[in-house]
């Protein structure tokens, strides 16, 4: 038997220091709420102590990002601006390690994820907005199209550094100061950000980072002197902030849950399709709002696909995140993983049939073996609710008609996944399909070019591409 | 259509005649490039150190059919390849025999006789190699000559012309005769996969070897570019692996052709380990078709023995 000698990356690369502070008017500052513990999710311990914002802070640092747009980055010329954008982008890719480390250490994603994906398409978001600053003119969006103001941002614990570039890059090449509130368990990787912010000499105040539990999302979200808000996280918050805001002037965007199917066709290349389906619902330990967790696959393929559905997920290797030959890391929190654990309790006791992977789990941390459900059917709770896990939900489908009313049935509709060898039904199937992001032969690909959102409880409002701009600009 | 060797009904019908192997090999998924490619770049990222790497190395070598296909070939420089063959590192006799010396079929007996006794296989090309443009008669003659000489395995080519027009039957009929004519020795069918250019292509090839009994499909001849790359390895494990679900028999794959270091050699183990199975990473089941591969392996294997590089003159250049 051939084993893999352990290859870890080294933590020493992230740098970690013991105490992190916000970030407010271009200052790393002590801030006056309760001080958080960060905890490595792959062995529990703490990693550091990060102070968070208290409501007044939310004030001052809302009045700074007033200041710096009132004053310096609302006046300045799109061609200026995207010189500090250029040079966040190139920051981040001569930091690439070291955030890459520090996402996995904090988040708890493998290595080669963070390094691969994370990293170097949080730097391509930069890039891209970039140089969108001094082409606004030209974005279809009128002559001359203004910036909204004073940005407030809130994002998830799935893509700490990603999330947080999908929502500055945008907000400041429009011309928008930002205010940015990162998930409670994963504050680190935007802080080390706010520091690249820094290197690159953006003016006080364009960009303050407040990390904070929920109350301060809420305290940000509800300032009277922000202008837009861009949330991304739970559909359950996110209805929380659009009734928070109903009747006022602020401009919203929502990125919430999802529940995605992966259509799988008897002429879909099969052993490309099990490819894209342990990525749809494997990748990140399916923390992805977008993952292809629900798997319809036709009557007449569907033995064989699971069979090699099974062989291939019994390859991925389950372990330490920082090691770079593991596959599938650590679920973000014990409280992820206790509602991982229900959900599954659940799909067993609803009678769908439990399968999962051999694969040995260390001792410590939170850690779930990728599992797949066959025989599952519509009305069960594992087909309808978000688990965000590694966690599949197999159903079948006999004709086209009965995929898209299958694949419909969702109060979600963030992406949606088409396997088939023939061209014509995936364009049949893309516009039929309610999802904001249709893949065809492929899954989770993301590239800042492409508007990714979604429909129904799954949000409104795009990120990414020409579309993005919109959300950032008055229009 | 020639008979073929038992196969299970399911796929004894996929050989009846012409037009269902047709439909057989025409029937099996297609491939995604872009996919496929996403895949085999993904396995590449592995990071194999230490015992793993040793042992990666040690297999590697073993696996290796250490080969001269030139048509300055001499009885000379074919027993200076046997000797590097049975010992690879004449300073280290710990370092494992390679698989096989593959060699043109009228250098054959020199190999034969160096290697006598040894283990190591004597792997002659035949059929008209690189380009299969013959008759069968002649492809056939070759093969038996090969043999004769003391070939105890036979890489054929298969008649590129006729799989591209789609002349399946062609194609398998000849792999059948090539493979009676190989008697006891094992047949390894040489794709030419730089030839037929797409994944599809690839599969069906892959599956028509198969069905026709070869022990062995191989990428190339090492004669056309692209030779071996990994993603058409990805396919043809695949074909051996789904081969294997069917019939439960375990059939080899050899890719030929531009690997050249350890880090290339690794990166296809990796793929046989994790695609077609750990039951696939011996000599038995696949093989690397090269000449300079060797000795950057012997390089490798000093620096994790010795923990520094020495260089290529500490290794011999036969």
């Amino acid at each position: 038997m051939w084993e893999y000698a352990p290859a870890p990356e080294s933590r020493d690369i992230a740098n970690l220091k013991p105490n992190y502070r916000m970030f407010v008017d271009g200052q790393f500052v002590e801030g006056t709420g309760e001080p958080l513990k960060t905890v490595n999710p792959a062995t529990e311990e703490v990693l550091a102590e990060v102070s968070t914002a208290s409501k007044e802070d939310v004030d001052k640092a809302v009045k700074a990002a007033r200041r710096a747009y009132d004053r310096t980055w609302s006046k300045m010329p799109g061609s200026e601006r995207a010189k500090y954008i250029y040079r966040i982008a190139r920051l981040i890719q001569e930091r690439s390690r070291e955030l890459a480390v520090l996402e996995s250490l904090d988040n708890g994603k493998p290595i080669k994820e963070s390094r691969d994906v994370d990293v170097p398409t949080a730097a391509a978001h930069f890039f891209y907005h970039a140089g969108w600053a001094d082409k606004l003119s030209y974005a279809g969006y009128g002559p001359d199209p203004k910036p909204l103001g004073v940005a407030g941002q809130v994002i998830p614990w799935n893509f700490p550094l990603l999330m947080a570039a999908w929502k500055i890059a945008p907000a400041l090449a429009c011309g928008n100061t930002v205010v940015l509130k990162p998930a409670e368990t994963t504050p680190l990787s935007a802080l080390v950000l706010a520091e690249i912010i820094q290197q690159a000499d953006l003016p006080p105040g364009v960009v303050n980072i407040i990390p904070g539990a929920g109350d301060i999302g809420a305290t940000l979200v509800e300032h009277p002197d922000v202008n837009k808000v861009a949330f991304t996280g739970s559909t359950e918050v996110g209805k929380i902030i659009q009734r928070q805001l109903a009747g006022t002037s602020k401009k919203l965007t929502l990125e919430l849950g999802g529940k995605a199917a992966n259509v799988v066709f008897d002429d879909a290349p099969l052993d490309q399709a099990v490819e894209g389906i342990v990525n749809g619902i494997f990748f990140n330990q399916g923390h992805v709002c977008c993952a292809g967790s629900r798997l319809l696959v036709q009557e007449s393929v569907a033995d064989e696909l699971l069979e090699k559905l099974r062989v291939r997920v019994s390859t991925l290797r389950v372990g330490d995140p920082l090691d770079k030959n593991t596959d599938v890391g650590a679920i973000n929190s014990r409280e992820q993983l206790t509602k991982i654990q229900e959900l599954v309790e659940s799909g067993e006791g609803e009678g769908a049939s439990r399968w999962t992977s051999a694969c040995p789990l260390p001792d410590k941390g939170f850690f779930f073996a990728p599992t797949v459900f066959s025989n599952v059917s519509q009305a069960m709770r594992i087909a309808r609710e978000e688990i965000f896990g590694p966690v599949l939900s197999v159903l079948t489908f006999r004709t086209p008609d009965e995929a898209v009313a299958k694949a419909n049935n969702t109060p979600y509709g963030l992406s949606a996944g088409v396997w088939t060898e023939k061209g014509s039904r995936i364009l049949w199937m893309a516009q039929r399909m309610r999802a904001g992001v249709v893949w065809s032969n492929t899954f989770n690909r993301f590239d800042p070019t492409a508007p990714f959102g979604g429909y129904q409880e799954s949000g409104f409002g795009r990120e990414g591409g020409r579309t993005g701009l919109e959300a950032y600009l008055d229009v | 259509m020639a008979a073929p060797t038992t196969l299970p009904s399911a796929l004894a019908d996929a050989v009846r005649d012409e037009s269902s192997l047709r439909r057989f090999l025409h029937g099996l998924p297609g491939v995604d490039q872009v996919g496929v490619e996403q895949r085999a770049a993904g396995l590449g990222t592995r990071s194999i150190k230490k015992a793993s790497k040793m042992q990666a190395i040690d297999t590697a070598i073993s696996m290796v059919d250490l080969t001269t296909l030139e048509g300055a070939d001499t009885p000379g420089k074919v027993r200076s390849l046997a000797a590097k063959a049975r010992r690879p590192d004449p300073e280290r006799p710990d370092v494992p025999k390679v698989a096989a010396v593959c060699v043109y079929p009228d250098m054959v007996k020199t190999a034969a006789d160096e290697l006598k006794g040894t283990g190591i296989n004597v792997a002659s090309v035949a059929t008209a190699f690189p380009s299969g443009r013959s008759t069968l008669e002649i492809k056939l003659a070759d093969t038996r000559f090969a043999v004769e000489q003391g070939a105890t395995e036979v890489d054929m080519v298969i008649d590129r012309g006729a799989f591209l027009s789609g002349r399946y039957g062609l194609v398998f009929d000849e792999i059948v005769r090539v493979k009676e004519a190989c008697g006891d020795a094992h047949l390894k069918v040489i794709l030419e996969t730089g030839e037929l250019v797409t994944y599809d292509n690839v599969r069906r090839a892959s599956w028509l070897a198969l069905l026709a009994g070869g022990d062995f499909i191989k990428t190339s001849t090492g004669k056309v570019q692209p030779a071996a790359t990994l993603p058409v390895t990805h396919v043809m494990l695949q074909a051996v692996r789904d081969w294997h679900t069917q019939t439960g028999e375990l059939r080899g794959v050899k890719p030929a052709g531009g690997i050249r270091t350890t880090k290339d050699a690794i990166k296809y183990l990796v793929a046989v380990h994790e695609v077609a199975g750990p039951e696939w990473l011996n000599n038995h089941l696949f093989r690397f078709g090269a000449s300079t591969l060797l000795n950057d392996l012997l390089m490798q294997r000093r620096t994790q023995t010795d923990g520094h590089y020495s260089g290529p003159d500490y290794v011999t250049v036969d």
